[in-house]
This record gives C-alpha cells, sequence and structure tokens, in this order.
C-alpha cells in the first residue's frame, strides 16, 4: 500500500518535471557555482513571475481543453492601454481597471468566437495574435511612449533584498489558482469539462460557462503578467512577450499538463516556466553561446513530454496487467455488432 | 414491482433533419421494474432515452412522471426528479478520481459563494466509498482514476452514483457492450440490485441474452416505432428473437 502510493505519487508529471529541474539545477551549478548565486536567483527570479503567471492562466485553459494563443499580443495590449491612458489624462488606477479590463475583454472575444461559432480556439486565437499585437503597434502612434511615473509601479515590481514584490504577487496569483482548481467545485467542472465535455455536459456541467470562464481568466493573466514587466522595465514596448504565446504553452506542457485537456496541475505549470527560465541562465552562465537556448527548449520540451507519456503508459500496463490475470479465466465475448446507434 | 406507473409516454414524436425517428411511441414503466429495451442499431432507442433523459425534446407528444406531466428543458432537470442516465461512452471522465466522478456537477461544499465553494474532499471520499460498497463493488481508494479499472468497475461506479443521488429511473445505455462474461455478469447483478432498493431500471441493449435473465418486462422497438411490449411471463426467448430479427 504505502509502496503503491510512493509509486502513484512519483508517476505524477509534475513530480518528474520537478526531479528534472533538480537534476538541470544541479547541472549548471556544477558548471558554473555562481548559477545558485543570490546574485543570479535574483536575477532570475526579478522576471519569472511574471512567465509563470501568464503560464498559470494557459494551463487552467488547457485543462479545460481550450488554447488560447493570444496571450503574448495581450501581454503586451494590456500594458501599452494603461500607458496611453495615463498620458490622456485619465488617473491611473482608474487606467489600470481599464487596461486589465481589455484582457478580460480579449479572453472574452476569444472565448464567444471558439464557443459560438463552434471552431478550434487554435484559431480563434491565433487570429487574435494578430489582432492583439497590431492594436499595441497602432496605439503606440509610430513610436514607444515614454513610461509615466504616475503609475504605482514600484507596489508590483519594488526590488527587496533577493526578491521582487512580484515574486508576491505571483504566488496570491498561484495560491487562488490553485485553491480554485483543486480544492473548489468548480475547479472539478474544468477538469471534467477538459477530460471529457460530453460526460461532463451530460452530467449537468455547463460546459460552455466553465471554458469562458478560463478563457477570460487567461486573457486577464496574460494582462495582469504583462502590466508587471511593463512596471519592471519602466517602457511600453510594442514587441513585448512576442513568442511568449508558445513558450507559456511550453511551460505548462513541460510541468505535465496535457494538450488534450483534462490533466495537470498549477504547480506544474509554474515548475515549468521556472525551469525555462534557469534553463536560458544556465546556457549563458555556463558560457555557451546564448542562441543555443532555444535548442535547449526544444529539447527541453520533447523529452519531457516523452518522458510523461512513457510514465502515464507504465501506469496503465501495470494496470492491464492486473486486469488481465484478473480475468484469466473468463473468455472475451465476442460480440460483433459494437457500433452504437447515433 | 408495483403496478403504478412511474413513467408513461404518450404519442411521442420526433424528427432529426427530416428523418422520423420516432412514431407515435407510447410506453408504460411500472415502479420498480427492470425494462429491456431492445432493438438493432437505428431502431430509435437512442432517440427515446435522450427524450426522457431531457437531453432533447419530442416534437410532439407527452411524458408523464409520476403521474405528473413533465416537460424537460436539460438533463439536470430530469436528474433533479430522480431520472439518471448512464451513456454508453459517456458517463465518466476517465483521468478523474472515482470520488471526483460520483460527485460532479454535485460536489458537497463549504464557504460558498453562489454555487461555488471548497469541496469538502474527505466527506466526498468517504461517501464515495459507501455508495461503492452498497452496490457491493470494493475498490481500494476513492482517489484511484477512473481509467485504470475495468469495464465493470466503471459501470458500478456509474450504477454507485445514481445510487447514492437517490435515483427513481436509471436508464442504462447499452451497459454491458464491449464487457467480457465475467464483468457482464457483474453489471447485471448491480442492476438486480436496483431493483431490490426500488430503483427503476430501463436497459437498452440489442444483445437479448443480456437483458432477458434480469428483466421484468421487454419492450421491443424497430424503425422508431414500437413492435412488441411483452411482460416476461407472456413470452419466450425465441419470439423474442424472431420480433428482433424480423421486425
Amino acid at each position: 500500500m504505502n509502496t503503491n502510493n510512493l509509486k502513484s505519487i512519483l508517476m505524477r508529471p509534475e513530480i518528474s518535471t520537478f526531479i528534472m529541474f533538480v537534476v538541470i539545477m544541479t547541472g549548471f551549478f556544477i558548471a558554473n557555482e555562481n548559477f545558485l548565486s543570490a546574485r543570479n536567483i535574483r536575477i532570475v527570479m526579478g522576471i519569472t513571475p511574471e512567465y509563470i503567471i501568464v503560464a498559470i492562466g494557459i494551463a487552467i485553459l488547457m485543462i479545460s481543453g481550450e488554447f488560447d494563443l493570444s496571450v503574448g499580443s495581450v501581454f503586451a495590449l494590456v500594458p501599452m492601454t494603461m500607458v496611453q491612458l495615463v498620458h490622456q489624462g485619465i488617473p491611473p488606477w482608474f487606467a489600470i481597471a481599464l487596461g486589465l479590463s481589455i484582457g478580460i475583454a480579449v479572453g472574452f472575444v476569444n472565448g464567444f468566437i471558439t464557443l459560438r461559432f463552434g471552431i478550434p480556439s487554435f484559431i480563434a486565437t491565433l487570429g487574435m495574435l494578430y489582432i492583439a499585437r497590431s492594436l499595441t503597434t497602432v496605439a503606440t502612434g509610430g513610436f514607444p511612449p515614454p513610461f509615466p511615473h504616475e503609475l504605482p509601479n514600484e507596489l508590483f515590481v519594488f526590488q527587496f533584498e533577493v526578491f521582487r514584490a512580484s515574486l508576491f504577487w505571483m504566488l496570491g496569483v498561484a495560491f487562488i489558482a490553485g485553491i480554485m482548481l483543486h480544492r473548489s467545485n468548480l475547479g472539478n467542472w474544468i477538469y471534467s469539462t477538459g477530460g471529457d465535455t460530453a460526460a461532463a455536459s451530460s452530467m449537468g456541467i455547463k460546459t460552455n460557462n466553465v471554458k469562458m470562464f478560463c478563457f477570460i481568466l487567461c486573457g486577464f493573466l496574460a494582462g495582469f503578467a504583462g502590466m508587471i514587466q511593463t512596471f519592471r522595465i519602466e517602457a511600453p514596448l510594442p514587441s513585448q512577450g512576442y513568442l511568449l504565446e508558445l513558450e507559456s504553452i511550453a511551460a505548462a506542457v513541460i510541468g505535465g499538463v496535457s494538450l488534450f485537456g483534462g490533466v495537470g496541475t498549477i504547480f506544474g505549470a509554474a515548475i515549468g516556466a521556472i525551469l525555462i527560465r534557469f534553463l536560458e541562465s544556465g546556457i549563458i552562465m555556463a558560457r555557451i553561446d546564448a542562441e543555443w537556448f532555444r535548442a535547449g527548449l526544444g529539447s527541453l520540451i520533447i523529452i519531457s513530454v516523452v518522458f510523461n507519456t512513457w510514465v502515464v503508459r507504465r501506469g496503465e500496463n501495470m494496470v492491464h496487467k492486473n486486469q488481465a490475470e484478473e480475468n484469466e479465466n473468463s473468455p472475451q465475448q465476442n460480440d460483433s455488432v459494437t457500433e452504437s446507434e447515433r | 414491482m408495483s403496478n403504478e406507473n412511474i413513467i408513461e409516454c404518450k404519442d411521442l414524436n420526433k424528427y432529426y433533419s427530416g428523418v422520423h425517428a420516432l412514431k407515435n411511441l407510447s410506453l408504460k414503466i411500472k415502479k420498480d421494474s427492470v425494462v429491456g429495451l431492445i432493438g438493432d442499431n437505428g431502431a430509435g432507442k437512442s432517440t427515446l432515452i435522450k427524450i426522457l433523459s431531457g437531453a432533447h425534446a419530442p416534437d410532439s407528444g407527452h411524458i408523464y412522471f409520476e403521474g405528473n406531466e413533465v416537460k424537460f428543458k436539460s438533463t439536470k432537470e430530469a436528474m433533479n426528479l430522480g431520472i439518471e442516465t448512464i451513456y454508453q461512452y459517456s458517463a465518466l471522465i476517465p483521468q478523474m478520481s472515482i470520488a471526483r466522478n460520483i460527485f460532479i456537477g454535485r460536489e458537497q461544499t463549504t464557504f460558498s459563494l453562489g454555487s461555488i465553494g471548497l469541496m469538502k474532499t474527505k466527506s466526498m471520499d468517504k461517501a464515495a466509498m459507501d455508495a461503492l460498497n452498497d452496490v457491493e463493488l470494493h475498490l481500494r481508494s476513492p482517489d484511484t482514476p477512473v481509467n485504470q479499472l475495468s469495464g465493470g468497475e466503471r459501470q458500478g461506479v456509474v450504477i454507485a452514483r445514481a445510487m447514492y443521488f437517490k435515483s427513481k429511473v436509471l436508464i442504462l445505455d447499452e451497459p454491458t457492450n464491449h464487457l467480457s462474461v465475467k464483468e457482464t455478469n457483474k453489471v447485471l447483478r448491480f442492476v438486480e440490485g436496483l431493483k431490490k432498493q426500488g430503483v427503476t431500471s430501463i436497459f437498452i441493449t440489442h444483445n437479448l441474452s443480456h437483458v432477458y435473465p434480469i428483466a421484468d418486462h421487454l419492450c421491443v422497438m424497430a424503425r422508431g416505432e414500437k413492435i412488441a411490449d411483452l411482460a416476461k411471463q407472456d413470452t419466450n426467448i425465441d419470439e423474442l428473437t424472431d420480433l428482433l430479427v424480423n421486425g
């Protein structure tokens, strides 16, 4: 029983990602012991919270069975809106609220188009990727605006000894999202919607509402994270978050979130995002040409998914073996008519 | 079995894009009985259960539940009255645990804001194990993902779920399809147990030999019509086979 429990914990994908994380960290530490110095941790953890917040939104949406390719563009559009509104004389907090509602609105439109017209979210949000990026560039009016210092950026990115304030905002987001996904009935609906939409709706779950909620949450979190990045670098760039959509999906997948929905955890997505950032830093610290980062990330994605799949297969094989033993004496029934009527 | 009708359908009709899928179907189902609904593929069995379970509305006709006319707008409404449907392929979420599956959409919660709240996992785990024991299904842990169970065990979980939520009528859509003989017998025992606990079941199948031993009443469908409706003592397996094959 105890060994079974241990086995089932080790077979959880986010745990194997965590083990991979420890191995990679150790490897880079051996290559350059400054890798785990306070200074390097301070640099990496100063930027990581922004990526974790996006990955959490993506992970929840993927668990519900949908995608969002527009997060990178929303990551730029939301802070750009805030900055431009402040330049128009709108009070900073009101500008922040309006900016974040742009993220919510984009999430809503993504969800509406996907669910109302029954098209893949991959397509709906691919369109939104271009639309939102274009709007961001248009909003600059041709030249990136200066950062207005009326905005309360210290509240979100103040640099403490090692960590930034953004780390605590990220922990808050992760805590609330974790409770919601893993402990609330809404989380149960999200997993069931992504696991098998038809079964969930036959049990009375309003699967479209659940998906819509996840689209909106994802858009909101992408915008919120983009705001933190702009507040940190104090420059709203129209190129901010370029290719972030793929990196966030990579983080979620590395952390054990399934592309097919119904499987994944907040912890896994967070570990995936952290792993990517430390991989980037480790490659630089090990004095490898930084251009190798993408090759490293690519290998990491493939290795982790192959590994997770192998672990799951192994688990299933064990079960089937047990069942085969159990049914050994009962001959399989030959039922030629197997198709159900529809 | 009592003489009271728990469900009565009168002159149900349903069209799907021009196809007359259900033709003037009338049916009475007695309380605490096992009704075998048999027919070949395309006979209209699925259409009938979709209407009874609230998934689709009939184009014309009436449904009475415990003597009162009902018009279901959703499966949730039918479930709230006590009609639970177990669809062949989509009754459980494979990746989720037994306990979570049993409580999908009906979670026990605390600290609720509106309909959202924290799940009482411990109490749900315990209730799940008790519900499984009630149908004589002894599984190790409520945390086991459903995809690690055999086909018969999965049907057991679904039946336990229906029992736990005090269903009055259980509609089983091909519950023994793709199961080994041993697993099929398990499921048949579950269904027999339902009758003892005062649950009416409608057992849909195209395999007469599965439902015949446990049915009180047999209803044969073909081409959207009911072609026979017989108490078991008034018929035999040869007559039914003939009806099923020759329609």
